[in-house]
């Protein structure tokens, strides 16, 4: 197996991981690194496909390289801006949370366990 | 196995780990914490494909700025920590999202195994045509030659971040200064380690900006890294961010994708097209547009992780 190959496989368990992260945590922060999580992932699948792509005496293509770094730079975009949304809503009502039982009933009521 | 092949499994094993933790760590500051190990760890792996551009980039951006960003959220959102039983989901809805993110996982590793050994290239063609552009780097010659356009566009989505994050403001600070007031005594410890740092990171961004047009860098990791010595002057509160309406700041903010665009419409002018550069005269523009690329990433980086403005504009 090589390199790149296990590089891919790290990507897609990281897509998996951030996937989960991002569906179970109520938590708007930690949802914010869940999605960060699930774009490393990927470009690194993506990236595999650089490295694949090596030809022409390079170890790899520099097109797809060019987009991850352009990717990664917007990432971090959408990141600012949504904590900056988290940070407002803290302002706004004190807490921060994303469970739906939270908001519905009065708190410090606790949401139902299942 | 070779001791290379071993250091890449374990490499692997190790990204997986820490990516494990901020997922499921207990409390959010650690998990963020853990954040910025896996952006460093992720970058190593860069390296292992070969890309040392992108292994740059996401040391400076993905796992340094995107740090501090999330660390100075986290640390304010630290009091308000939900109770356990509100932080995620439980029961059945939390083994289908489970059951989910494993078959997205085994689907992409799949799709992984499939990729042909030889895959399409457009390696040759940017190779082909480097010469042209006077630059030695083709990572360099890709984002600021062949795909400028998008390289343009994507400053301006740097802008309306900044915009966005702005705008969510509270009415009576809209046009005053994000952040913390200059300190009249700062923290000393931070304070030394700014005064130590700051002076040689902008040399090291300014380096890893001029050789980006030959060698792995470039205007976003020297950018980055001249934006993380802003931020880091600021926490120390040495010096306080400027005020949001301030001509300069908003100026420097967009000239980066301002001196693109006019050259981008310069070359329908002067070279035939949209974005061409005059022949023989291609690296001078290309680095005069990265000049001011360094200068709008080192400001709007800054400005993103200050976050919205929090106090009166002085009037």
């Amino acid at each position: 197996m090589t390199s790149a190959t296990l590089a891919g496989f790290v990507g897609a368990a990281l897509v998996g991981l951030g996937l989960y992260g991002l569906i179970a945590s109520h938590e708007p922060l930690r949802k914010i690194l869940a999605f960060n999580v699930i774009g490393s992932g990927v470009f690194l699948v993506f990236g595999i496909v650089a490295r694949k792509g090596a030809s022409a005496g390079l170890p790899s293509d520099p097109v797809p390289q060019a987009m991850v770094i352009t990717g990664i730079v917007v990432a971090f975009a959408a990141s600012a801006l949504a904590v900056a949304l988290v940070l407002r809503l803290l302002d706004e009502t004190g807490r921060v949370t994303l469970s739906p039982d939270a908001w519905t009933k009065p708190s410090g009521d606790g949401a139902e366990a299942e | 196995m070779s001791v290379l092949q071993a250091l890449d499994i374990g490499l692997g094993f190790l990204v997986f780990a820490v990516a494990a933790w901020t997922v499921f760590a207990r409390g959010a500051f650690a998990a963020t914490v853990g954040y910025v190990v896996y952006g460093l760890l992720l970058s190593l792996v860069w390296i292992r494909l070969f890309a040392v551009d992108v292994a740059l980039t996401e040391a400076a951006i993905g796992s340094g700025v995107t740090g501090v960003l999330l660390i100075g959220a986290a640390a304010r959102l630290r009091g308000s920590e939900t109770a356990a039983d509100e932080k995620s989901l439980s029961g059945l809805p939390r083994v289908f999202a489970a059951g989910l993110s494993l078959l997205v996982a085994m689907a992409l590793a799949g799709v992984v195994l499939l990729f042909p050994d030889e895959g399409p290239s457009l390696a040759p063609q940017s190779m082909q045509h480097l010469p042209e552009t006077g630059l030695g780097n083709p990572v360099t010659a890709v984002l600021i030659a062949y795909r400028a356009f998008d390289t343009m566009l994507e400053k301006v989505v740097l802008v309306l971040a900044v915009v966005g994050v702005w705008s969510l403001a509270a009415d009576p600070h809209w046009g005053g200064a994000p952040g913390e007031a200059r300190a009249e005594r700062p923290e000393p410890t931070l304070a030394f380690l700014a005064q130590v740092l700051a002076p040689l990171g902008i040399l090291v961004g300014i380096h890893i900006f001029w050789v980006g047009a030959d060698e792995p860098g470039g205007a976003f990791q020297g950018g980055a890294i001249l934006a993380a010595m802003w931020i880091i002057v600021m926490m120390a509160r040495l010096t306080e961010a400027p005020s949001t309406s301030a001509f300069w700041l908003r100026l420097a903010l967009i000239a980066g994708p301002l001196v693109f665009l006019i050259a981008g419409v310069g070359g329908a002018v002067f070279a035939g097209s949209f974005f061409a550069y005059p022949p023989g005269f291609a690296k001078p523009v290309i680095l005069f547009i990265e000049a001011f690329m360094v200068l709008s990433i080192a400001v709007n980086l800054p400005m993103m992780v200050a976050g919205p403005p929090r106090r009166e504009p002085k009037r």
